[in-house]
């Protein structure tokens, strides 16, 4: 009962703080001389609205959110599938971190966008390029967190597991594997947003259609109502999938939470 | 002590970690179903000596022999309970205990009786369903001691498991581990800083030297059970192995 109250109270919370942010935002362009170049929430929703039913460019949003989710899922399941394999590779080898680390250090830093011109000589202006782009920018959160969560097993419990009959190939599976996901969930919700964030400058290169697409048409023609409906898009689908993830975490980790 | 009733021996056991002699040529039996307490004062290598004596470490020189072969774990049904609290936090209670009898590959109707047997044993049937993390000290550490039961190990190896307990829950888990040492007939090899641990404990007491470590003196401890803490000839024995672990 005090778990349902606790829920519910967040909910209420998160609730208010959006409403109050709208409504702060309204007043401001209402009441304001932001009001003469930024456009108010009503304005943009209402386009919003409209871009369910009416194309943006070639598409209705649906079809925009269509290209931008496939990009996104693409990118990120193959940056958290090679980031958790890299990152616990680092974590139990000292010959892998020894190798990959100082490659991987002197490449984290590099800003996703700083790829596009290579990334466009490698694979062109199709789709390859952009997973790309979106694979870099969410990578390095996964392999880093997989790396600390594989350095921080207790080896205490490889040893245990040993001793209970676990060979040294199924130790990766059945301890580090296990012992690092809360670390690794951490990992995967950061690179998430990254992802998102990426897909701005993975739709720079040749897209006719998707969600940072439509920022970037908003941004050429000037037009900022189309703007802010891509930011509130994006926006509004990252928090969904960030929720879906948290879910998946509850589930996949419940042992690491106290109020299970 | 009969050459065909011994479980375990070690012969010239030798342990260097660079130029730093921790064991010198330490030789002992370990008898089939002998609870054997190993003392000594702390820092002497008690740890060192058993991480040795199961291979965790590669050892310098000597052998170990169980069953008149070399120590091998995935041969040898040994196992191993550690100072520190070590259950797997995402398997729940009735999932750590199962885990060393799934990797055995025993049938699940084995497995299941084996489970609900050792669960019943130390006394946690009502929480066979949570995770480590929602469990007390003393609870985790009778999960810890069911997981090494049920796998009817030939040797059960403690290192000091009971270090972080009260005094009341480390006798209650002292008289538990007892009962399930007489029920089961496995030869356990305990190593504790406690002496009266040792003396409660033991059929026998390996006293260890400071480094490096050596076998000061072994002693034979045949007071009948349930053994009295406050009786003369315990506080005899607990006297004794005082005078040969005392530094000061």
């Amino acid at each position: 009962m005090k778990h349902m109250n606790e829920k519910m109270e967040k909910t209420l919370y998160a609730v208010l703080a959006i409403a109050s942010f709208f409504l702060a935002w309204e007043l401001l362009t209402a009441f304001t001389p932001a009001g003469e170049t930024t456009p108010g929430p009503v304005e943009v929703l209402r386009l919003l609205f409209t871009s369910f039913f009416e194309p943006i460019g070639k598409f209705t949003i649906y079809g925009h959110l269509y290209y931008s989710i496939r990009r996104v899922l693409v990118g990120y399941v193959v940056a958290t599938v090679l980031g958790i394999i890299v990152g616990i590779a680092m974590g139990t080898s000292r010959y892998a971190e020894a190798i990959i680390k100082p490659l991987f250090e002197l490449i984290r830093p590099i800003p996703p966008i700083a790829w596009i011109p290579l990334v466009i000589l490698w694979f062109g202006v199709g789709e390859l390029p952009k997973y790309t782009i979106i694979f870099i920018g969410s990578f390095t959160n996964v392999t880093l967190n997989a790396y600390t969560g594989a350095q921080r097993v207790d080896p205490q419990l490889i040893g245990c597991a040993k001793m209970l009959g676990t060979s040294d190939r199924d130790i990766f599976l059945r301890v580090i594997l296990p012992s690092s996901l809360p670390q690794i969930f951490a990992g995967m919700q950061v690179a998430l947003s990254t992802a998102w964030m990426a897909v701005l400058a993975a739709e720079m290169i040749g897209a006719q259609e998707g969600c940072g697409w439509i920022i970037l048409r908003g941004s050429d023609t000037t037009n900022i109502p189309l703007v802010l409906v891509g930011m509130v898009v994006i926006g509004v689908v990252g928090l969904l999938l960030a929720t879906i993830m948290r879910i998946a975490e509850r589930r996949l980790c419940a042992w690491n939470r106290m109020d299970v | 002590m009969s050459e065909e009733k011994v479980k375990v021996k070690v012969t010239h056991l030798t342990k260097k970690f660079g130029d730093l002699l921790v064991l010198d040529d330490i030789s002992f039996n370990v008898r089939e179903g002998e609870f054997l307490c190993i003392v000594g004062p702390t820092g002497c290598g008690k740890t060192t000596f058993l991480n040795s004596l199961t291979k965790l470490y590669d050892i310098t020189a000597g052998e170990i022999l169980v069953n008149g072969e070399p120590v091998d774990l995935k041969k040898h049904n040994i196992a191993y309970i550690f100072q520190e609290y070590s259950t797997f936090p995402w398997l729940k209670v009735e999932e750590n205990i199962r885990y060393g009898l799934k990797l055995k590959k025993l049938p699940e109707d084995v497995i299941r009786e084996r489970t609900d047997e050792v669960i019943r044993m130390v006394g946690l049937e009502e929480f066979r369903n949570y995770y480590p993390d929602q469990l007390s000290a003393s609870m985790l550490q009778r999960v810890v001691i069911a997981r090494a039961f049920a796998v009817k190990p030939e040797l059960l190896i403690m290192d000091e498991p009971y270090g972080q307990l009260d005094i009341s829950l480390r006798f209650k888990l002292e008289d538990e581990l007892i009962r399930l040492w007489q029920e089961t007939k496995t030869t356990v090899i305990f190593i504790t800083h406690n002496i009266e641990e040792a003396v409660y404990l033991s059929e026998r007491i390996l006293v260890l030297t400071n480094k490096p470590t050596k076998i000061k003196k072994e002693i034979v401890n045949t007071l009948p059970r349930p053994r009295d803490v406050t009786a003369p000839d315990f506080v005899e024995i607990r006297n004794h192995v005082t005078d040969l672990i005392k530094w000061w």
